[in-house]
């Protein structure tokens, strides 16, 4: 347990938080912005990974394969999204409807469970063999934070504007939202197309990154995104008011999530717990304003004031 | 301005919870009527005011707002034509959004929502303007979270979105039900004003039959989904509590059952 062990692998876990980090920011959309929950993301997620390896397998270059890929993504939010306005399903459901789906097209998009990509042969966008690289530019840290920069100002772009606020005020009140003349159920398939865009994204970075697509990839990640979305909630609520700030809290709370689980690793922690501890940790956070408002709202002090 | 002709509806048929709420309910309103709308519980009011919005689609008949069939069209686009304010303050407004947001969104009802600021510089200033007339000081909280808001508040603003782009129809379901008596009369004053100064063509529920008779050119009153009622002009202006209550039994055959209207 040297510690110098845990600062080499800091770097890592850093670039794994930043590249999750736009997964969590998916999740945030869908979560808080239109109040779904959408279990999608553990398909979309692999199915971004799987479309970018397979496409520049086959030769294509990397932006292409991201923008496939992030496509992709976007077709399985418009399939939970149909699922949910056209046939009525519940939206968590029809999130885990697509997810199951999606484990079959994720196979037959690689043929197989696993497919990998060797960095020497392509020109992979992220890796983390070039975390010890001595070019800083094409290190994984710096590729990937500029990414998360450029999306967030993308989306404070567009939800500034007059569809992004009425994509807003569906997730806020559907009743109010509809009164006021916007189509709830195109939104609501557009921002799961949205998120689910930004989920496969960031599933073809984690991908090259690790060097393989896998059928396993993208499984709990709705776990670990709300996990970065109450824990740069709760760190930043206080200090990050602005929408734009907001989402870059949820990142930073993605970057704190894999700082905990390489701490926690290091610690010799059985790693088969990871995930129990992950779901108990989102479990408790997100219950405490619930309990907040039940157990410890301030109580009507009793006889009024002096001068009553 | 509004032809509702022969509508019908019923919740849950086939069901133990079978409902028939509008039965053969027709109702012609001119432009710049202000009609008050009173009747016991399940009387089919607000049914009537949600079938008009496109809440729901009716069984039979048919809705026509200034001589365009809407009886088929979905909610989001009868909103075109449509003001409406709900009964329940938090309906009407986007509670984490600022109130110049919500009034952002109210103004661009009806009109195709595109990759333009979502609001601009001008429209601050006119929504200034337009919430110094609410007399609450609003115009000094615009960038606040309607979530921050009291109910008399909210519906305030709920009122000044419905009529920001002026509408064919101001639909009110009962917009003061859910408020105190001052709050009440506060915003009912703001509701008069409003409708004044368009000349709106408007549909009020009301439980207070006395709001009934003040308010509007015209007063219809429902019991068990028909229009049993409808006096207007003269008639309307020397109604009394005491005579709406006897032409209900008249009509209806039994006692008028809403506390509420009776007490208030």
């Amino acid at each position: 347990m040297a510690i110098s062990s845990l600062l080499n692998a800091l770097p890592g876990a850093v670039s794994q938080g930043l590249i999750w980090g736009i997964m969590a920011i998916g999740v945030w959309i869908t979560f808080r912005i239109l109040s779904i929950s959408d279990l999608t993301v553990d398909g979309s997620f692999a199915t971004g990974g799987a479309t970018c390896i397979m496409m520049m397998v086959t030769g294509h270059n990397v932006w292409v394969s991201l923008i496939v890929a992030i496509l992709a993504g976007a077709a399985a939010g418009l399939a939970t999204g149909l699922l949910h306005t056209f046939m009525g399903i519940p939206a968590i459901l029809s999130g885990i409807l697509t997810q199951i789906a999606l484990w079959s097209v994720n196979l037959k998009i690689m043929g197989k469970a696993n497919q990998s990509i060797n960095v020497d042969k392509y020109s992979l966008l992220v890796s983390m063999r070039f975390l010890k690289n001595a070019n800083p530019l094409k290190n994984p840290l710096f590729v990937v934070a500029i990414f998360i920069i450029v999306l967030i100002a993308l989306l404070y772009w567009f939800f500034g504007r007059e569809i992004g606020a009425s994509i807003r005020a569906t997730g806020c009140n559907e009743a109010m939202a509809r009164a006021q003349g916007i189509n709830t159920n195109f939104n609501k398939v557009f921002g799961l197309m949205l998120a689910n865009g930004l989920v496969a994204l960031s599933g073809a970075l984690l991908a090259q990154y690790q060097g393989f697509a896998d059928i396993n990839m993208g499984r709990g990640a709705i776990v670990i995104g709300l996990a970065a979305v109450v824990i740069g909630e709760a760190l930043f609520e206080r200090i990050f008011k602005n929408f734009a700030l907001r989402m870059l809290g949820v990142a930073l709370g993605s970057i704190i999530y894999y700082l905990v689980l390489q701490f926690i690793m290091w610690l010799g922690v059985d790693t088969d717990l990871l995930k129990l501890f992950s779901a108990i940790l989102v479990a408790v956070f997100l219950a405490v304003p619930y309990w907040k408002g039940k157990y410890f709202a301030k109580p009507v002090k009793a006889g009024g004031n002096g001068n009553a | 301005m509004l032809d509702v002709k022969n509508i019908y509806k019923t919740f849950n048929p086939g069901t133990v919870n079978e409902k028939t709420a509008l039965r053969n309910v027709s109702l012609q309103l001119s432009d710049g009527d202000f009609v008050t709308v009173i009747g016991g519980n399940g009387a089919g009011k607000s049914t009537l005011l949600n079938a008009v919005a496109g809440s729901f689609i009716v069984d039979e008949g048919q809705i026509l707002i200034d001589g365009i069939d809407v009886t088929k069209t979905p909610e989001y686009q009868r909103a075109k034509y449509l003001g409406r304010v709900f009964q329940d303050p938090h309906n009407g407004t986007a509670a984490t959004m600022e109130i110049q947001e919500n009034l952002a969104l109210a103004k661009r009802r009806g009109e195709k929502r595109t990759l333009r600021v979502g609001i601009t510089k001008q429209e601050t200033e006119e929504y200034r303007e337009l919430l110094k007339t609410l007399d609450l000081g609003l115009e000094d909280r615009m960038t606040a979270k309607v979530g921050l808001l009291s109910g008399g508040q909210r519906q305030a603003v709920t009122l000044l979105m419905a009529t920001l782009k002026k509408p064919k129809i101001l639909l009110l379901d009962e917009h003061t039900a859910a408020l105190d008596p001052k709050t009440a009369a506060k915003v009912l004053e703001t509701t008069d004003m409003l409708v004044g100064k368009d000349n709106l063509t408007t549909i009020m529920i009301t439980h207070n039959m006395r709001d009934a008779i003040k308010h509007g050119n015209r007063l219809i009153m429902m019991n068990e989904g028909r229009i049993i009622l409808d006096i207007r002009g003269e008639e309307k202006m020397k109604l009394t509590v005491a005579d709406l209550l006897q032409k209900f039994e008249e009509v209806s055959g039994q006692e008028f059952a809403n506390d509420q209207a009776l007490l208030s």
